[in-house]
């Protein structure tokens, strides 16, 4: 296994399932389940048990390693020098389990969709481009950017709406872009965390070729999970492109002002997705575009930036669904942790994180209360 | 078998309870050096009285409970000897209570360090409680019941001494409430002004009831905090530095520590202390009255301030202590083990040359982490070594040597600290005859069937 070298090397101390002013247990899959054994230093002894011989891949072992979020929170908490290895650690002890071919039921099946479709959501590619029917953003020609979408924003319902939010922001703020529409393919992030090294490597080369075919320089992502994928993990497959999320392209467009905005008297908190805040150390932009709407209250929950409580969709979680429901399910304790705020809207800037938390208020039944929208969609009430 | 799954089901929820071949093997050993064994099941209670039910249940099939926090007293403590079920206490973490004006909290029996500390600087800023440098998943209940020591242990005692109240569950499965509790609705006191029974379960690693809540004192939290380190070559001095630093009462924690790396730490002992204030007055003030404590040893060249880089600063000055986890990395393998008597400061000087000694004859790196507790009444002096988890043969050599080194402690006047099953079994046989029945016969009452995490402080 990849970096087999390191696995013993965790004291399990526990620092990594903390925030880290130890308010709290910030490893969701811990918070899920309790057993020590979900916790990131459990994975790591697991890892190594598995490899020695000492336990057996099952049913429980595979929802350990698969209800990590890969949130990184453990990464940022982990006092020793492997820190930033951990998630890298845990996708490749689910490569290992891909190689063998004993894998969750859906896990597997999302990589077959992804095979077979394309897209997790088993819709044809025609489909990919509709959301933006009624909207201002073209089909990529030789625009400055193009904008990516992903799965999430092209097929998702939710997604949909927030795609079509900031690609009509970033005209309405003059920025030359397109998307492939049809074309468009998976960016492979969940496919590369869920641990198929081969499939993620097909869909790279395949992204990268076509950007290249067309004359594509420069990126902007609706998902922070594209932009990762683009950012950190193309460049090895020799797609070096500039890579924005929007919400860096935004911010200082927002605070120059060249988007008019009207007053919005609002209590906003925000909360950071883990593949634009951990895994790409951007903190600031998202919150630079609320702090430039007038009126807006904004106001940080406990746990924010580095300390930021995952929603429970990352590391495949969204699709899969392996870290499940529940009380103590992700997304709903970071709904009540929003609360606490007096905010009657979460600001996301991610699609995942605006399906995982916008179910967290339904089934908390908070509709009333709080409302989750992406940070698009709070500029676009701003600007109407 | 699966009555008892059942039935631990039905306590705790299907959720929260394990037989798993994964949670049986990872909660069958601690990060230390001692061997596994495995529990037959894991329950993660969320109440007292889940507890309770647990011990009911325990009791009426005479299987073993092992009652765990984090698993970091690194002894094997936890390692369920007798298998049985290990009660994961780290789901009841409340904090139920601060009462400010009186200094204390009561928090539930899985609450961990880090929780209080970042709570109490949330909400009360002017109070703190005696942390150790323990990583801060550490509960507060495991480090009381073994005695632990921390940042207050100086000026007021074993942070046991720091108990104000507790609520047992006992093996009978009655829940006992231990101190001013009993009667008051106040938590001021474990024992007095009533017979303190709360000895019936601290330092009884969990082989007389669960603790399912704990009262511990607060105390005053000053605004600044700084740290100093006088430095010596001449171990035999390192005892009168103490005496005269803690003559002043001017101080919080007093460390000392001696290791052979980085360079600059080789052959000398660091006599680190801290100072806290709430102006730059009250500090310099101490810190002055420290300095002139210290000016014989200066005069005689026998020892000198150390100007602490920035970053090593932050380090020293952090709560719990990073670097003492990290420790378990120096040799790239995550382990990490201390023998740390309770021992006289005057053995001091002989401690040290034992530690390099054993470090030679095993080939080992080393740590000596010493902590005074309080006013230089003893303290605890950690042979500590590092290991490579991976490299089979330095753990055996670090087994050796901290064998070696538990012999050696008893023979010069120490007390073992959270002792291994072994070195209980050694206490227990050096131990006044009288003093081992009594013992023996508080564990007869209050354990007669013996299930209170079997194994450990068994007294024949
Ligand atoms: C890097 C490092 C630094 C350390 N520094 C310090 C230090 O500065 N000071 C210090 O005191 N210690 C220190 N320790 C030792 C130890 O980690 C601490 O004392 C810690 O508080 C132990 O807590 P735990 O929750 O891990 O205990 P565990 O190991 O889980 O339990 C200890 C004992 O308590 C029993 N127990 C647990 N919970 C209960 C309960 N609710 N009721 C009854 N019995 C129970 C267990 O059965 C066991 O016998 C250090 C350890 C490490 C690894
Ligand atoms: S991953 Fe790091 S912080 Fe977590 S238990 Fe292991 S060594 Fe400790
Ligand atoms: S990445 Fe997140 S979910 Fe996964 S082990 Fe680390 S803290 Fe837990």
């Amino acid at each position: 296994m990849r970096y087999e070298e390191i696995v013993h090397r965790c004291f399990r101390c526990g620092y990594c399932k903390l925030a880290g002013d130890y308010s709290d247990f910030n490893c969701p899959a811990y918070r899920k389940f309790m057993f020590e054994t979900y916790s990131p230093g459990g994975r790591m002894w697991l890892i190594r048990a598995w490899l020695n011989g000492d336990i057996k891949n099952s049913e429980r072992f595979q929802e350990i390693l698969y209800s990590c979020a890969t949130c990184a929170n453990c990464v940022e908490h982990c006092v020793f020098t492997f820190s930033e290895d951990l998630v890298n650690i845990f996708i490749a002890a689910r490569e290992e389990l891909v190689s063998t071919g004993i894998i969750p039921p859906p896990v597997r099946d999302y990589f077959k969709n992804i095979s077979i479709s394309g897209n997790p959501y088993k819709e044809p590619a025609e489909k990919r481009g509709q959301w933006a029917e009624g909207s201002l953003v073209e089909e990529y020609k030789d625009q400055e950017y193009l904008f990516y979408i992903g799965d999430v924003g092209s097929y998702d319902e939710r997604g949909k709406k927030i795609a079509k939010a900031v690609g009509n922001l970033l005209i309405k703020a003059g920025l030359s872009i397109g998307i492939l529409a049809n074309k468009e393919m998976c960016d492979g992030n969940e496919v590369k965390v869920l641990g198929e090294a081969g499939l993620f490597e097909y869909l790279a080369e395949g992204n990268i070729s076509l950007f290249k075919e067309k004359g594509i320089k420069k990126i902007i992502t609706l998902d922070p999970h594209s932009f990762n994928a683009f950012k950190n993990d193309y460049p090895e497959f020799g797609g070096v492109f500039e890579v924005y999320h929007y919400t860096q392209i935004m911010a200082p467009l927002m605070e120059s002002g060249k988007v008019p905005l009207k007053d919005l008297t609002l209590r906003v908190t925000y909360h950071d997705p883990c593949y634009l805040g951990r895994h790409n150390g951007e903190y600031d932009a998202p919150r630079r575009i609320l702090q430039s709407i007038p009126g807006i209250d904004f106001i940080e929950m406990e746990q924010s930036r580095d300390n930021a409580f995952c929603c429970g969709g990352g590391g495949g979680n969204f699709f899969t669904d392996i870290l499940g429901g529940g009380e103590e399910s992700p997304n709903r304790i970071r709904v009540k942790q929003s609360l606490q705020t007096g905010a009657s809207i979460i600001a996301v800037a991610c699609p995942q994180c605006a399906k995982m938390l916008d179910d967290a208020v339904k089934v908390e039944e908070l509709e009333d209360k709080v409302e989750v929208l992406d940070i698009a969609e709070i500029v676009g009430r701003a600007m109407a | 078998m699966s009555e008892i799954l059942k039935a631990l089901a039905e306590i705790v929820g299907e959720n929260y309870v394990s037989y798993q071949p994964e949670e049986l093997f990872f909660y069958s050993r601690d990060p230390g050096l001692m061997p596994a064994n495995k529990p037959d099941f894991v329950a993660l209670p969320k109440t007292s009285v889940e507890v309770q039910e647990i011990i009911r249940l325990a009791k009426r099939e005479k299987i073993p409970i092992v009652p765990m926090g984090a698993g970091l007293a690194l002894t094997g403590l936890v390692i369920p000897l007798k298998g049985g079920i290990v009660v994961d206490m780290k789901r009841m973490n409340k904090i139920i209570e601060v009462n400010e004006k009186a200094r204390y909290a009561v928090v539930e029996g899985g609450t961990s360090q880090g929780f209080l500390k970042s709570y109490l600087e949330k909400n009360y800023p002017r109070l703190r409680h005696s942390i150790p440098d323990a990583p801060p998943a550490a509960t507060i209940a495991s480090n009381v019941i073994i005695h632990g020591q921390g940042r207050l242990t100086q000026q007021y005692g074993f942070n046991s001494d720091m108990v104000c109240g507790l609520e047992v569950v006992l093996p009978s499965g009655e829940i006992c409430n231990i101190g001013s509790s009993s009667i008051s609705s106040d938590w001021f006191s474990k024992g007095a002004p009533l017979p303190d029974l709360s000895g019936l379960f601290l330092g009884w690693f969990g082989t007389t009831g669960i603790i399912t809540k704990v009262g511990l004192r607060l105390y005053p939290k000053k605004k600044m905090r700084d740290v100093e380190i006088f430095v010596t070559d001449n171990e035999n001095l390192v005892p009168d530095m103490v005496y005269e630093i803690t003559h002043t009462e001017m101080i919080e924690d007093v460390l000392i520590f001696t290791q052979p790396l980085p360079m600059m730490f080789k052959d000398n002992h660091h006599v680190s202390f801290y100072l806290t204030g709430d102006t730059d007055e009250e500090i310099e003030f101490k810190r002055k009255m420290v300095w002139k404590a210290l000016e014989g040893f200066i005069k005689s060249k026998d020892g000198g301030f150390m100007s602490i880089p920035p970053a090593m600063k932050g380090s020293l000055l952090e709560m719990p202590q990073t670097s003492a986890s990290r420790l378990a990395d120096v040799k790239k393998g995550g382990g990490f083990e201390y023998s740390g008597p309770i021992i006289s400061v005057e053995r001091y000087p002989e401690c040290s040359r034992k530690l390099v000694e054993m470090s030679l004859k095993y080939d080992l790196a080393y740590s000596g982490m010493v902590r005074i507790i309080g006013r230089g009444h003893s303290m605890m002096f950690g042979f500590a070594f590092t290991f490579n988890r991976a490299d089979a043969d330095m753990m055996d050599r670090t087994k050796k040597a901290l064998e070696e080194i538990s012999y050696y402690v008893l023979d010069i006047g120490g007390v073992y600290w959270k002792p291994t099953v072994a070195e209980q079994k050694i206490a227990i046989e050096r131990m006044d005859p009288n003093t081992r029945h009594l013992m023996r016969t508080v564990k007869d009452v209050l354990d007669p069937d013996g299930i209170m995490n079997p194994g450990n402080w068994e007294v024949y």
